[in-house]
């Protein structure tokens, strides 16, 4: 019982880490790229309200590069620390990956960001740029790598076991994995949507604060565009994972869909309450042959249930309404965007209503990436790397009450720097809005000149 | 070397050495370059004036973020290169591991919320960062004090290494205080020079409480210090030191006056030696500890991964470390001589 508690709580403990962790990598991996079109729309058209917005944009990117910083820091530690058998048994996969991550582009993110922040007018404009690119080159290879490995423990591809360890026969296929191309894609289209809907819903909630500057008409229609472009690319590429899915991981695909029996002509269900004990759906509500037709492109296609898998199952209900909520939010993220496009097309200002939604979904890329993961994650169970490594092996023996304790005061950090964060950068929108002078953001030291210095460039943009 | 019957011609051999010695320089960095980060957080509540703090943050600023990827680096290392030790010693740290971390996080974020947040949460932020740095300080010495020990969680084990945090603390206030002497102008120079006056006294008594103490907690480091012909090698250490404390010391007696001429002339002196003393402790920590990652338990060899990962891991570090030197010694420069106020 013992040792049953101590796995849960370290996966707890775990989770809880790399929940928060990931809210943060998720906006800066597209805002850095954001940040590089408004700067070269300003360099290029030397129009200052493409200036106003990278100012803006980078303090978000700033507070939101750091969150994410030190909250990433946590995880290198506990890798180790909570599933010692990980790196015991696949730790020649996966500590080459871990490293090339920290070499190739921790070092270059952080150390430029250093630079894109506080350089300008310390280096030539180029080198700025540079900077500028070198961050978001850094953030989407971090990203690369971290979900090479991730992929890899999904469906890992290029090994071979000897004396219950692992052994790289070929790189290219540990890396290009087949499931790494699809969760790459699906995972940068995630983070271009969430950072859409971030600045088009941040433009939006300073309109309804009665701004109403050229900036913000320009990044409210940037960021509706984004996502109007991104969300039926992202439909279609989240359609492929599940194919693929299938494929490698047909359990985690019969518990997204929850089916219990392998059967021909499935239903797709709609709703249902996943009743683990009878291993049956309560109150289904499904759509019939559907998920056949899906799934095997065959309305009386075969698609294996549950029983398929003996008790090596994913528990059902978390990726059951997971997947549901991440699909519901995709699916609101396609109406809200076209729609906004289609009024932002016709009319210069936005509606009252228009408005209100769109800085309503300023945070939805969040409800869709987390259950995403869950649904990747929790899916994977009882694997830690499928098929190779259980979970539970690979847990520590980490006395329990330590876990709890660490737990404990994690939890507590981030439901304090979450609600910081969430406010600061409403915050941030207000008094961009407002614009009131002499309350202009520090960034370090100020006085009153440059207060004002910083101000005036801002009015005169 | 031999009697450990390791062969360093074969990659089985030199290839944990390689990595020892890339974790080693890795942690050093950290702790000298976080080190005058978290000095000049623990210095934030010497002042109550709202423009000095501001100074103070503005001249890390532009660094903090590099300087803890080394942490991420060194623990890195341990991770992918020594899985076992990663295992035994942040199992062993499990909780002052947290705490720091927690700590770092605090400290981390303050960075931004300080100047971003609403104005009333402001001073709160404030009191994060000092607290942030305080107690990250103090769980770092924790941990060395554990790692020198053996890990022993007794009473004496925890008295021990709680006294090692508290010099820890003392040794990164001296480090961010002649920071600021060597980053900073006017007024708030000045009273660098002050506060790293005050820390050198309880740096030093740091420093000679961990050498006696050391041999004291462990028979293994104090038949290694009091053997020859390791003593003729180690005996340059504490003499070197003693040196460098003595040039702190002079030099903080002269700074303020030729501060006041406006003569800047030695003002990178204290750092300097500063960092001096911290190289020679690294070394002598280093000398004390080889070739154990966990004292009598695990050697470089037996914790390793297999050649074959250590191989792939190598080449990149071959590549990639002079670039990230290369890249990092760059952003000094961009960022060199007397730091100015951040915006953007």
């Amino acid at each position: 019982m013992d040792s049953l508690d101590a796995l849960v709580l370290a996966r707890m403990q775990f989770a809880a880490n790399i929940t928060f962790h990931i809210l943060f990598p998720t906006i800066s991996i597209a805002l850095g790229w954001f940040l590089i079109f408004f700067k070269s729309r300003f360099l290029a058209t030397s129009q200052a309200h493409w200036m106003a917005a990278y100012q803006f944009w980078i303090k978000i990117f700033a507070l939101t590069f750091a969150i994410g910083a030190v909250s990433g820091i946590t995880m290198s530690f506990q890798f180790g620390t909570n599933w010692p058998g990980f790196m015991n048994t696949v730790g020649n996969v996966a500590g080459p990956l871990l490293a090339y991550e920290v070499l190739t582009a921790f070092f270059l993110e952080a150390t430029m960001l250093g630079i894109m922040l506080f350089g300008r007018g310390r280096v030539s404009e180029w080198v700025h740029t540079l900077a500028t690119w070198l961050v978001a080159v850094g953030t989407t290879a971090s990203a690369f790598w971290i979900l090479a490995l991730d992929s890899w423990m999904q469906t890992p591809t290029g090994f071979e076991m000897i004396d219950g360890k692992a052994h790289v026969l070929s790189w290219f296929d540990v890396v290009f994995n087949p499931s790494f191309p699809y969760r790459m894609t699906h995972m940068l289209l995630a983070s271009g949507l969430t950072v859409a809907f971030l600045v088009a819903g941040l433009s939006a909630f300073r309109w309804l604060k009665g701004e109403r500057s050229k900036e913000i008409r320009a990044t409210m229609r940037v960021g509706v565009w984004v996502a109007a472009t991104l969300i039926p690319i992202q439909i279609l590429v989240g359609d492929l994972h599940g194919l693929n899915t299938l494929e490698h991981q047909p359990a985690k695909l019969a518990a997204m869909e929850g089916v219990w029996k392998t059967d021909k002509g499935v239903g797709a269900v709609l709703f249902a309450i996943p009743d683990a004990e009878r291993k049956m759906n309560r109150y289904e509500l499904s759509i019939p042959k559907l998920a056949s037709f899906y799934l095997t492109h065959d309305i009386n296609g075969e698609v294996k249930g549950l029983d398929a898998f003996g008790d090596d199952h994913p528990p059902v209900g978390p990726v059951f309404w997971a997947f549901r909520i991440m699909v519901g939010v995709g699916l609101l993220m396609l109406a809200v965007s076209w729609w906004s496009t289609l009024k932002l097309r016709r009319d210069s200002d936005p509606s009252t209503h228009l408005a209100i939604g769109l800085s309503l979904m300023t945070f939805a890329g969040w409800l869709a990436v987390v259950p995403g993961w869950y649904v990747t994650e929790i899916g994977r169970q009882p694997w830690l790397v499928y098929g190779v490594l259980r979970t539970a092996d690979a847990a520590s023996g980490v006395p329990p009450s330590n876990i709890a304790a660490s737990l404990t005061i994690y939890l507590l950090l981030y439901a304090v720097l979450l609600a910081a964060y969430v406010s600061t950068v409403f915050y941030l929108a207000k008094k961009a809005a407002s614009g009131a002078p002499g309350d202009e953001p520090r960034a370090g030291m100020p006085s009153a000149e440059d207060a004002n210095d910083q101000q005036g460039e801002l009015s005169n943009a | 070397m031999l009697e450990l019957g390791i062969d360093l011609a074969n990659p089985a051999g030199w290839l944990p050495v390689f990595f020892a010695l890339v974790m080693a320089i890795s942690m050093i960095a950290y702790v000298v370059l976080d080190g005058y980060d978290l000095g000049v957080g623990i210095l934030l509540r010497q002042t109550n004036d709202l423009a000095e703090k501001d100074a103070m943050i503005a001249s890390i600023g532009p660094f903090w973020d590099a300087n803890e990827t080394w942490l991420v680096l060194g623990v890195g290392i341990l991770l992918v290169a020594f899985p076992l030790a990663h295992g035994a010693i942040l199992g062993a740290l499990y909780l002052p591991v947290a705490i720091m971390l927690a700590a770092l996080t605090l400290r981390g974020v303050a960075f931004d919320f300080r100047v971003k947040a609403k104005a009333p949460y402001r001073p709160w932020w404030d009191r994060a960062f000092y607290a942030g740095s305080l107690v990250a300080s103090w769980s770092q010495g924790f941990m060395l004090g554990q790692l020198i020990i053996g890990f022993q969680n007794t009473a004496f084990g925890n008295a021990f290494s709680g006294i090692i945090g508290i010099a820890l603390i003392a040794a990164y206030r001296l480090l961010g205080a002649s920071w600021l002497i060597m980053k900073t102008e006017g007024t708030l120079q000045l009273n660098a020079v002050q506060w790293a006056k005050r820390s050198l006294a309880l740096t030093a008594i740091g420093v000679i409480a961990i050498s006696l103490g050391t041999p004291w907690a462990s028979a293994r480091i104090f038949e290694k210090w009091f053997s020859f012909p390791n003593i003729v090698m180690l005996f340059p250490i504490p003499v070197m030191t003693a040196v460098l404390f003595f040039i702190i010391a002079r030099s903080l007696e002269r700074l303020p006056l030729r501060l006041g001429e406006g003569n800047q002339y030695g003002v990178a002196v204290p750092f300097m030696a500063t960092l001096g003393i911290f190289l020679l402790s690294s070394y002598g920590l280093g000398y004390s500890l080889f070739p154990w990652l966990v004292i009598d338990q695990l050697n470089f060899w037996q914790a390793a991964s297999s050649t074959e990962a250590l191989m792939v891991i190598f080449y990149g570090v071959v590549i990639v470390f002079p670039i990230i030197i290369a890249y990092t010694a760059f952003s000094y420069r961009v960022f060199w001589g007397k730091s100015t106020p951040l915006k953007y």
